[in-house]
């Protein structure tokens, strides 16, 4: 009895231990993990963890961190790279698109992933009542979305319009699980969420089930997890990275950029012009609530293009952002290599070419003063949003250029929600400087910036029909390149934009920023790009020692 | 102490003098560029540096200590009237009357104010003067900064309207407002000074930051409380102690109000 | 009668409290940006989605409906949902509050801990330098910008409280410290004195006294000046508490969480300020 009993409790040892052992030996063998945990900061609170209603940046990261994709835009190379998918094909008209996915893989909660989950994504994702940006960007026309299932690891959807960049568009779409219990929480990505302290912070922590592995055959990602802080304040964020209480600052700013550089060299790092822009714009909206003749000035390409020339952009570029930034010349960054119309030259700067361009639509200068030909003082006002200190120095930098031609610029800080109110809702204001950050590679993400239609087309939102013969162009020119699968035809469109917004300056296009951003020492594995997210991109193959 | 209150009145006349002096002092102005130098240390040309889009700092303080020293206690008197009238009237009549009046400051005290200033802002036009946006700025903190002052007051009130002196007065005839007036308003002035003290740092320092509402003092003007904001960027402002200056103005002025003050207040006494 | 005075107080309070709570959400509805959402200048966006956005606070346009269900909801427990974070009111309160109320409290104790120190001390020593030192330390901090010191206290690792107590201070300590030389100068002092009592049996028994309900009132007002510096504090230092939420619910104009808030404080400054009420009327013995 006491040998039955003993050779049980072996059995039961053995029993435990075996899993044990074979987790030890899969360590051994399959991972390269416990490289440490990365920690930075968000700027925000995210909103939500539902990855298709993603829509602010902090959730946008969560998303990038956590979510599956089914194809990824590499930061680096900006190529599109299988991930879940793994080939796929477009149709010529660019209405459909077919994926076949690897197998083998799952959720972080277990849950086998298949072909199932992407049509249940694609549809929630399409859903009208969704009202979701990712979704939006899917929607060229009315109709209802196909997906058809062939088998577990292949799928097809098809569109009721083509869609510019079909393919690249799934980098933004995190797929779901179908019938997981966790819902949004059960991911494909290379982390998970662990644990949430609303306003504090948020932990994320290695995915056991993600499916990628390196060239070596260790399992992703490297990192432990990732701590996440919420801080808003850049003042203090820089701080802690100077304590080494974070690791990285994935957008920095650039007047601690030198002062970061003198004290640890490659900490700081600029990653040269990105795809952000800063662009002021005149209101001419016709109903708008200003003075008709100040309607009349913002409406005349000639005023806007010799404000524009009136403008020292090199100074903003040097004063304002320390050197990181250039010149904008257009709606395009350079840093944008095949979307750039390389044809475009640099934006003059000449206040008194610009002065004679004034003086030709009847301006003249009376006491140090401009007026118009019925004798206004060309005075108005540029808002911007309060505290973001670099618009207001570069506002602060355009009223001093403007004044050397007789014009006084009132510049005024408002609240963000009062801004968007005036720019959107009763368009009660004269000039806005604003910019675009976060900018895709695709012209077609700026697709209602341009369409006249549209309520983004910032400077007159929804005409019913365009106001003007360069605005019906650029409408025909976006409608063209948006349905059309030839990249060579849409750069043609697309080229063609850009010289028109360039000559009528709809936008007064001021500086590209550069990327930069900081990455302590023991980061390894980081190479920042221009690309969001700029330093975290390949988050799986980072690590901390 | 006669000696202090002199040196502080000496201080006091000396700013005002100084700031009116701005135009020869500073003959290029506030607003002047001096984009080659930006962010530069202090220099012969520029004796406190520039700030970050050059413009010559010194110059910045002189003409800042006119909108500054001028309409801050300008502000913190009609904060310091208003608290008088409420306060100070509310716990001489006492009863029902503190009772509402109290409930009204309290209620003062937990609003939002934040949102009238920004409805006052969106009914100012976008091009008003940058003048005229402070001085609207300026009688907004004085019509809204009496609150906390005014329980202080109400409770010294209530003390003084059962008090000896008091009722004597009121036994010899005394009544209404003289009573008020003659008897119960110059004790109350131990807690108006400070009232008055205390806003005029405070409403400097308020008007920076109204500028994210788009309040406040508009560029290219400058005023102490913007050159104050400077100093939230701790990570730099260590090695640039010239930041500091406007901080040690501030606080030498409110130090010599406060002297002023102080000895008016023992006089009384 | 004190029973009666308290009952009075409490009745006072809520009709104040409910009566804030529709002022704020008036204020905040009729603020320009009520309607306006960041989200709707991504121009991936379509103008039907635009639309939805710019209709989803349709319910809150009639500011007395909405306050009015949101009474109804509360009664249930049902603080409704914050339109910028997704998560329920209550939920988030819940969360927060617990860390604001430490700070503040902490900050309180050590504010007035330090006021009560200097000015008593001021008051007893009655030395020209000691009051003027004093007074310059004060009038510094006065002139120290909120988030300056809030940022020193990161900087120098020192609990956020400390920051609290800081911005609080000088305001306290100017109003204690002119109170009790005012009484310093009454005449039943000076006939303590010409009697020979110690200076400290004269500052304990004869003028503290006197000054106790103002040195309430001050009190009491600087807890809702605490609960007012909590805002750059939290916001900062990144203590996810009530004042750090108040900043994300007024730039996002969330007005079901910005009514609550606003609800919230207003309680706390009542309850302070009428504890100071009572207690005062007690000192000055009109309960007898």
């Amino acid at each position: 009895m006491s040998h039955r009993k003993t050779v049980i409790a072996m059995f039961a040892t053995c029993k435990k231990a075996i899993p044990a052992g074979v987790f030890c030996l899969g360590l051994l063998i399959g991972s390269a993990t416990g490289q440490g945990e990365l920690r930075f900061c968000l700027r925000a609170e995210p909103k939500t963890f539902d990855p298709l209603k993603v829509e602010d940046d902090a959730s946008v990261a969560i998303r990038y961190l956590t979510g599956g994709v089914l194809v990824r835009l590499n930061r680096h190379t900006q190529a599109l790279e299988p991930e879940l998918a793994q080939s796929w094909k477009v149709s010529k008209d660019g209405k459909q698109i077919s994926f076949k996915l690897r197998s083998g893989i799952s959720f972080s909660d277990g849950t086998p992933f298949s072909a199932e989950d992407v049509a249940y994504t694609v549809q929630q994702l399409m859903d009208p009542s969704l009202h979701s940006a990712t979704g939006d960007a899917f929607r060229t026309g009315p109709g209802k979305v196909e997906t058809k299932v062939i088998s577990p690891t292949q799928i097809s959807i098809t569109f009721p319009a083509p869609v510019a960049g079909l393919d690249r568009q799934f980098d933004q779409v995190a797929i779901m699980s179908s019938h997981s219990p966790k819902k949004e929480m059960a991911v494909l990505g290379p982390f998970m969420v662990a644990d949430y302290k609303p306003g504090a912070t948020l932990e994320l922590k290695r995915n056991p089930n993600y499916w990628k592995m390196d060239e070596q055959g260790h399992k992703l990602p490297y990192l432990d997890g990732i701590h996440l802080d919420i801080q808003a304040n850049r003042d203090v964020e820089m701080l802690r990275f100077k304590r080494n209480e974070i690791d990285l600052i994935n957008s920095l700013d650039s007047e601690y950029f030198d002062k970061l550089s003198e004290s640890s060299a490659n900490v700081a790092h600029d990653a040269g012009p990105s795809l952000d822009s800063e662009q002021m714009w005149f209101n001419e909206v016709q109903k708008a609530p200003i003075p008709a003749y100040k309607k009349n000035w913002f409406r005349s390409a000639n005023f806007r293009r010799a404000i524009s020339e009136a403008v020292n952009r090199a100074d903003m570029a040097k004063i304002v952002f320390r050197g990181h930034a250039q010149p904008a010349i257009g709606p395009v960054s350079p840093a944008n290599k095949f979307w750039f119309n390389a044809k475009l030259k640099p934006q003059p700067y000449s206040p008194d070419t610009a002065l004679k361009m004034l003086q030709a639509d009847g301006f003249r200068m009376e006491n140090g003063t401009l007026k118009d030909k019925d004798g206004n003082a060309v005075v108005f006002s540029i808002i911007t949003n309060s505290g973001n200190k670099y618009r207001e120095r570069m506002a602060t930098m355009m009223q001093e250029d403007l004044q050397k031609i007789g014009i006084h610029v009132n510049v005024v800080t408002l609240d963000f929600p009062s801004l968007i109110e005036r720019m959107t809702q009763s368009f009660d204001y004269e000039a806005i400087l604003l910019g675009l950050t976060n900018v895709g590679l695709d012209p077609n993400d700026q697709m209602n910036v341009w369409l006249s239609s549209s309520d983004n087309h910032q400077w007159n939102p929804s005409e019913k029909t365009p106001e003007t013969a360069w605005e019906t162009e650029i409408d025909k020119l976006m409608r063209a390149q948006a349905s059309s699968a030839d990249a060579k035809k849409r750069k043609e469109s697309f080229d063609r934009v850009q010289e028109i917004a360039v000559d009528q300056m709809p936008f007064i296009y001021l500086v590209n920023k550069n990327a930069l951003s900081a990455v302590a020492a023991d980061v390894h594995g980081a190479s920042p790009v221009i690309l969001s997210p700029q330093t975290y991109w390949n988050a799986e193959r980072l690590s901390v020692k | 102490m006669k000696i202090w209150r002199t040196i502080a009145c000496v201080v006091l006349l000396l700013m005002v003098g100084v700031s009116l002096s701005a135009n020869w002092l500073a003959p290029d102005g506030y607003a002047k560029q001096y984009r080659e130098a930006a962010g530069a240390p202090p220099s012969r040309q520029h004796w406190l540096g520039t700030d970050e889009i050059g413009r010559d700092r010194f110059a910045r303080v002189l003409y800042g200590t006119r909108i500054s020293l001028l309409l801050a206690p300008a502000a913190a008197l009609i904060s310091t009237l208003m608290t008088a009238f409420v306060g100070g009237l509310a716990g001489y009549l006492g009863g029902a009357w503190a009772r509402a009046a109290m409930a009204v400051t309290d209620l003062f005290l937990s609003l939002p104010w934040l949102f009238l200033l920004i409805t006052v802002r969106a009914l100012m036009p976008l091009n008003v003067s940058p003048l005229v946006s402070v001085l609207v700025t300026f009688l907004l903190l004085g019509l809204l900064g009496w609150t906390g002052a005014a329980r202080v007051l109400c409770a010294t009130a209530s003390s003084l309207r059962n008090s000896d002196f008091v009722r004597q007065a009121r036994a010899s005839g005394v009544r209404g407002p003289r009573l008020f007036w003659i008897h119960v308003l110059p004790n109350l002035k131990p807690v108006l000074y400070a009232q008055f003290w205390i806003s005029i740092p405070a409403f400097i320092l308020s008007e920076a930051n109204l500028g994210i509402l788009g309040l406040g003092v508009a560029e290219p003007l400058p005023s102490w409380g913007s050159l104050l904001k400077e100093l939230e960027g701790l990570v730099s402002v260590g090695e640039e102690p010239w930041k500091f200056v406007p901080l040690v103005l501030l606080v030498v002025v409110v130090t010599s109000f406060q002297l002023v003050l102080s000895n008016s207040d023992e006089v009384a006494a | 009668m004190l029973g009666r005075k308290i009952a009075r107080h409490g009745i006072a309070i809520l009709a104040t409290a409910l009566i804030g709570g529709l002022l704020s959400a008036t204020l905040v509805r009729l603020a320009p940006g009520f309607d306006a959402d960041e989200a709707q200048l991504d121009p991936h966006l379509s103008s039907e989605s635009i639309q939805a956005l710019r209709q989803s606070r349709q319910e809150q346009h009639n500011i007395f409906h909405f306050y009015f269900q949101s009474l109804q909801r509360a009664l249930k427990g049902d603080l409704g949902r914050s339109l910028s974070l997704g998560q329920p009111v209550s939920e988030l309160l819940r969360q927060r509050v617990p860390l604001t109320l430490r700070l503040v409290a902490l900050g309180f104790f050590l504010s007035w801990a330090a006021v009560l120190a200097l000015a008593l001390s001021t008051a007893w020593l009655r030395v020209a330098a000691y009051d003027g030192l004093a007074t310059v330390m004060s009038g510094t901090l006065l002139c120290i910008p909120a988030a300056v010191l809030a940022l020193l206290s990161v900087l120098w690792n020192v609990p956020g409280a400390l920051a609290i107590g800081l911005i609080i201070f000088p305001r306290d300590y100017r109003y204690a410290r002119n109170l009790l030389s005012k009484a310093h100068a009454q005449p039943h002092v000076l006939a303590a004195r010409a009697k020979g009592l110690s200076e400290l049996r004269i500052l304990f028994w004869h003028v503290v006294p006197v000054v106790a309900p103002q040195l309430l009132a001050v009190a009491g007002v600087s807890v809702s000046l605490a609960v007012g510096a909590a805002i750059p504090v939290e916001a900062l230092c990144g203590f996810a508490g009530v004042g750090q939420l108040a900043w994300q619910a007024a730039l996002a104009r969330d007005l079901p969480l910005l009514v609550n808030i606003t609800v919230l404080v207003t309680l706390v400054t009542l309850l302070a300020n009428s504890g100071a009420d009572v207690l005062g009327s007690v000192l000055r013995g009109e309960h007898a």
